[in-house]
């Protein structure tokens, strides 16, 4: 099943960025992302993909090149996963997961059963009422995902969301990402370190060097979806992650 | 649980020892009244002064209080006029901090002639020693917001007001009420402080008042009695205000969390 479509939803030509201390992060990116991939920057700590997905979000503006974005489609439809949860302590896990939808100007009672849907899938049903500090650090990244999607997002940035969870947790919230990107059918760029997380999640691995961050490869994965845990030990899952760390080691170099 | 019981038994047990040492020295050597009354005198003197000092404790408690909520509403303002300008915060900031350092005792007797109302000028007074915490605390909570979350709040298009109101306020309360607290014994000492300045006799008079008196007059045990007072009243408020921390922030903030052992 291949569910990239050929539009792309962000195109960017010549991205750079030199931070004000005079730091190279990045150096001459292009990239175009096409509708509905699951793509992941794969590269060492500190090559700037970080940054770069900053920029794809607009946090950031790029020192060189063009940036070009679905704009007033996407306005509103791009949603954040950081690497540490970043909840509103003082606010419960619903309050959390509404709070996009309230700076959006939505009404509580209008949406409360969306809310409640977007717990529901994550399993957070009856935590509502509990508060971030009461959460173990996988419920909280759970919280997190929720409070991205709840806003139906065109496009999903995820920043390295799962490096500090436990195996166990993280290989849960890998096939639960999957899965809700399959029903919500939107576009994801995931950040990761880790060669296995990124061939097990995505249709596309794009491989960047240590500073400045330049693309070293672009590699399309060619395994079917729905992933499982089987796949973990399946063959050709192990050929692929072969080949991404071959990739990287080049890259490295 | 026994640790518990131990924070409570351990002081308690050095406050007694501390009296009965003081009362023993006192009778020992025969020091006068006049010179040290011991605390059982102390006490006595109290029970017999009371109503007649717990009049003058209102008096003072009643500046305290307006001076506190003053500095909470007027302190608070001014942070949240800070937030919103960087310039402004450079350009009045230091003169928040050239008021807070100027010892009070030597422009009370400015404010004092300058302000007619006494009541408003020891206000005054009480208030200028108590406003700048809140004002440094709660400026200080205001830009203490987690950079990512401003960030998610800047990706979903939030408004100014939005994002002062569920990010940076809330972030703010814990620093907010720590001021407070602070601002709540200041308050007291920069009352009891303008009425010693002040020095106003007559019917509406503040217990600084009473412990000059009863000292002119060398009640020394009824300067000791009005001194129990205040301190109680000190530890009233302070007590008043940690509680209500506790209310407000004590379901989410980690400084409330019940520690392991």
């Amino acid at each position: 099943m291949t569910r990239a479509g050929t539009a792309p939803i962000i195109a960017l030509e010549g991205v750079a960025k030199t931070f004000r201390t005079g730091t190279e992060a990045l150096a001459g990116i292009d990239l175009a992302v096409e509708s509905g991939a699951f793509l992941s920057l794969l590269g060492p700590s500190g090559c700037g993909k970080s940054t770069l997905l900053r920029i794809i979000a607009g946090l950031v503006a790029p020192s060189a090149g063009r940036l070009w974005r679905g704009e007033g489609e996407l306005a509103g439809r791009i949603s954040f996963v950081f690497q540490e949860a970043t909840l509103m302590p003082w606010a419960t896990v619903a309050e959390n997961v509404f709070l996009p939808l309230r700076l959006a100007g939505a009404r509580r009672a209008a949406v409360a059963s969306r809310v409640a849907e977007t717990l529901a899938s994550l399993g957070l049903a009856g935590f509502e009422n509990a508060y971030p500090r009461a959460l173990s650090g996988g419920m909280r990244m759970r919280v997190s995902i929720a409070r991205a999607f709840v806003t139906e997002p065109l496009l999903l940035l995820l920043d390295e969301p799962f490096a500090a969870l436990d195996e166990i947790t993280r290989f849960k919230l890998n096939e639960d990402l999957l899965r809700l990107w399959q029903a919500h059918r939107c576009t994801v760029i995931f950040v990761t370190h880790s060669v296995f997380e990124s061939v097990f999640l995505s249709n596309r691995i794009v491989v960047m060097t240590p500073r400045p961050g330049r693309i070293a490869a672009d590699l399309p994965i060619d395994l079917p979806y729905p992933r499982d845990e089987a796949l973990r030990t399946a063959p050709s899952y192990v050929e692929q992650c072969r080949a991404v760390s071959a990739a990287l080691s080049e890259a490295m170099r | 649980m026994k640790a518990r019981r131990l924070e409570l038994v351990a002081p308690v047990l050095v406050g007694v020892a501390f009296l009965i040492g003081w009362e023993a020295v006192v009778r020992i050597n025969g020091i006068p009244p006049y010179i040290l009354p011991g605390p059982l005198l102390v006490a006595e003197t109290l029970w017999r002064d009371g109503p007649s000092l717990l009049g003058s404790l209102l008096v003072t408690l009643r500046i305290t209080a307006a001076a506190l909520l003053a500095a909470i509403v007027l302190g608070g303002a001014i942070a949240v006029l800070f937030a919103q300008s960087r310039l402004l915060e450079i350009s009045l900031f230091p003169y928040a901090v050239i008021l807070q350092v100027t010892p009070i005792v030597s422009i009370a007797p400015l404010i004092i002639i300058w302000v007619n109302d006494t009541f408003l000028a020891l206000l005054v007074c009480a208030w200028i020693v108590a406003f700048f915490p809140v004002v440094a605390n709660t400026t200080l909570g205001l830009n203490s917001a987690d950079r990512n979350l401003a960030d998610l709040f800047r990706l979903y298009g939030a408004s100014r007001w939005q994002t002062l109101r569920h990010l940076r306020l809330p972030a703010a309360l814990p620093y907010f009420l720590a001021g407070v607290r602070i601002s709540g014994g200041l308050a007291l000492i920069g009352a009891v402080v303008a009425e010693f300045v002040a020095g106003t006799g007559g019917s509406e008079t503040g217990l600084a008042y009473r412990i000059l008196e009863a000292g002119y007059r060398l009640q020394i045990p009824r300067l000791f009695a009005a001194l129990l007072l205040l301190s109680a009243a000190g530890i009233a408020i302070f007590a008043a205000l940690s509680w209500l921390t506790q209310r407000l922030i004590g379901h989410w903030h980690e400084s409330a969390l019940p520690r392991e052992e």
